[in-house]
């Protein structure tokens, strides 16, 4: 288990933005009448996004637009590890993945180099710009090893490349997410050895098929 | 041709994202096509065909799919039933239901609305891991798609009502537990629930439910279009079919591959993940489905085959079918060390035996990883790996164990080493100690 506790400086007061509230309302729709709790997930999230982070007001607030108790809320914020708890980096959220596959394949130099770049982990960078964590696997194995930066998946990476991506968020810009050595998707690097038969995608397969074994219309037995 | 498998076989020809993951594209490659026809057969029909396929459960755990949505009640009542699709993956190594979710859309969607109609469900909700957000917006907007097509929602025209939405978690791996899903799904923390009451008894908000993995959901229609007999005539007699398979660590070329089940360990590294580092000579263990499978050694890596059957003989598992390869410049210890912290770092403390005893043995690895360590410790930590195992509510407990005792099993000699040597270093230290005086 990890421990999380709440920020110890909290923000006096939160409130929703139009358009994050229009996207939480838009969530709890989903489910049936009365289950809204459901969405609570979805819209800590979303206050994260306006906020960069979920504050003890915010809790309060979400669990008033629930209709559910208070510390229910705060189960949630403090369970689930993806809620930042404390303000981040005004820049970027660095999340090196450090489980076993990645870190078979270099995740350890990803981790130094945010270590001498942005400082110790878990804190704001000193500028400010930046706040990095080592986190659990992220479901990005073949291309190892990633950083998830706000959002998004960088993957392949190297120190180098890295320090890169870093310095391109410190100067405000936002890089192209995805493989860093130009691998698609998850193929192979230097091309895929399935999928080329042109065959597969020339339409012949949207022609009208029969599905096979249908049932006859007396109702048979089928193996 | 590399591989077992024709390119005229696979069922995901846009793994690698190089064409159009929308409805347009989809349905070149043959997604949508004869959906109409499928869906309109009996449920009992929809069942017996995938039984007859052989398909099993692709998350990990590989139960029947027919034989799982059988479970669900036969008759629509007052409870609304529910399909909920575990799109939570968050085992290390696996990496393949991302592919689907954002290059391959479509084929879930479908697959959600025949399964709705085999487990007479109006409704599919896919839980997606929350870390996934580039995956989650292209889902969203292909779900859209769908929509817009009148393929799935109210008066489609498959002629059965079916809505499909997507939530997601939070970044807990507990929650790809169906139970503790289910948990999460409902607002609450992702602690698994007892079993019975199983799912397809009482679920989501007490409702019948099934849940199911992407990989599994996704291959329903083209198994339903080209046939039964076409699934099961791939693999083994209890593993059957085409599956998804990955590659990470030490090879060449790690990536992500549909291949017919029952292909080689060997065949598979050396065809699609371009060998070992190094040449097939240097490779020192494979973890093959994912880290909470037990690894097996390179001598085993020669004959084993990746089947249900074959792996778990070796005292293994096909789990997901995403490898770890590891070389023998790789640390295992330290590897598996590090699996013992996610574990540790994980689990959700409900059970004391998961809660303590992760952090415990994660504790112990560490030592294990310099040497500092008693060497009746090992025995200890094996002792200790099964207390822990079998003794909580849902699997974390066993899976936080299993790596270990593959660790054990294969390569204790190495532990036992690493501790003498510790401590001849330390009785050089002492010695000097003593000299100094």
């Amino acid at each position: 288990m990890s421990v999380r506790r709440l920020a110890a400086v909290q923000p006096e007061s939160f409130a929703f933005k139009p358009d994050t509230l229009k996207k939480a309302r838009r969530a709890m729709q989903d489910f049936p009448a009365g289950r809204q709790q459901s969405a609570v997930i979805q819209i800590l999230w979303l206050v994260q996004k306006q906020e960069g982070w979920v504050s003890e007001p915010a809790i309060r607030a979400v669990a008033e637009l629930l209709g559910m108790p208070v510390i229910r809320v705060l189960e949630i914020a403090t369970f689930y590890t993806m809620f930042m708890l404390e303000p981040v980096g005004t820049h970027a959220l660095v999340q090196v993945c450090g489980t076993t596959p990645c870190m078979l394949r270099g995740a350890g130099e990803l981790i130094a180099l945010c270590q001498s770049k942005l400082g110790p982990r878990d804190h704001r960078s000193a500028d400010g710009k930046f706040y990095w964590q080592e986190v659990e696997c992220m479901g990005a194995c073949s291309n190892a090893p990633m950083a998830a930066i706000n959002d998004y998946y960088y993957e392949d990476l190297t120190a180098e490349s890295l320090g890169k991506l870093l310095d391109d968020f410190a100067g405000g810009k936002t890089p192209k997410p995805g493989s860093a050595i130009g691998r698609q998707g998850s193929a192979p690097a230097g091309g895929q050895t399935t999928l080329t038969d042109p065959a597969l995608y020339d339409g012949s397969a949207a022609k009208k098929i029969k599905i096979p074994n249908l049932p006859t219309p007396a109702k048979k037995e089928k193996a | 041709m590399a591989g077992l498998l024709a390119d005229k076989d696979r069922i995901f020809t846009n793994i690698y994202g190089v064409h159009d993951w929308g409805l347009e594209g989809a349905r070149r490659r043959g997604a949508w096509n004869g959906t109409a026809d499928i869906v309109k057969q009996t449920p009992e029909w929809i069942c017996d065909q995938i039984k007859a396929s052989g398909l099993r459960g692709r998350g990990g755990a590989g139960f029947a799919t027919g034989l799982k949505w059988t479970f669900m009640p036969k008759q629509e009542s007052e409870r609304p039933h529910y399909l909920l699709v575990n799109a939570d993956e968050s085992e290390p190594g696996a990496c393949k239901d991302r592919e689907i979710l954002r290059n391959e859309p479509h084929l879930l969607i479908e697959g959600c609305l025949i399964a709705c109609k085999a487990m007479r469900s109006r409704q599919a909700y896919i839980y997606i891991r929350g870390e996934y957000v580039h995956e989650r917006e292209r889902l969203r907007a292909a779900i859209q798609q769908a929509y817009d097509a009148k393929l799935i929602g109210k008066d489609n025209i498959h002629g059965w009502d079916c809505d499909v939405a997507v939530t997601h978690g939070g970044g807990a791996y507990i929650c790809g537990d169906e139970t503790a899903l289910m948990e999460s799904f409902e607002g609450k923390k992702g602690q698994p629930r007892l079993k019975p009451p199983f799912p397809a008894g009482a679920g989501i908000y007490g409702c019948p439910t099934t849940v199911n993995n992407v990989e599994t959901i996704s291959v329903v229609g083209t198994i339903l279009r080209r046939g039964a007999d076409w699934f099961a005539g791939f693999g083994t007699e209890k593993s059957t079919g085409t599956k998804l398979f990955a590659a990470s660590g030490h090879v060449n070329t790690p990536c992500v591959v549909e291949e017919a089940v029952g292909i080689s360990v060997k065949q598979l590294i050396e065809d699609h993940f371009g060998g070992v580092r190094g040449g097939w000579s240097n490779l020192k263990a494979v973890i093959p489905g994912g880290i909470s499978v037990r690894m097996i050694p390179a001598a085993e890596c020669e004959e084993a085959v990746m089947t249900y059957e074959d792996l778990q003989a070796r005292g293994s598992g096909l789990g997901t079918g995403t490898m770890i390869v590891m070389d023998k410049d790789a640390d295992l210890v330290k590897a598996i060390a590090r699996a013992s912290y996610f574990y540790k770092h994980e689990s959700c403390g409900q059970c004391t035996p998961c809660r303590e005893g992760t952090g415990w043995m994660w504790r112990v690895m560490e030592r294990m990883v310099t040497g500092e360590a008693e060497m009746s410790e090992i025995d200890l930590l094996l002792d200790v790996a099964s207390q822990v195992e079998g003794h909580t509510i849902c699997g974390l407990g066993d899976a936080a164990a299993w790596p270990i005792q593959g660790l054990f099993r294969h390569f204790r000699h190495e532990v036992e080493e690493r501790i003498t040597n510790y401590r001849a270093r330390r009785g050089v230290y002492a010695g000097a100690a003593v000299a100094a005086e």
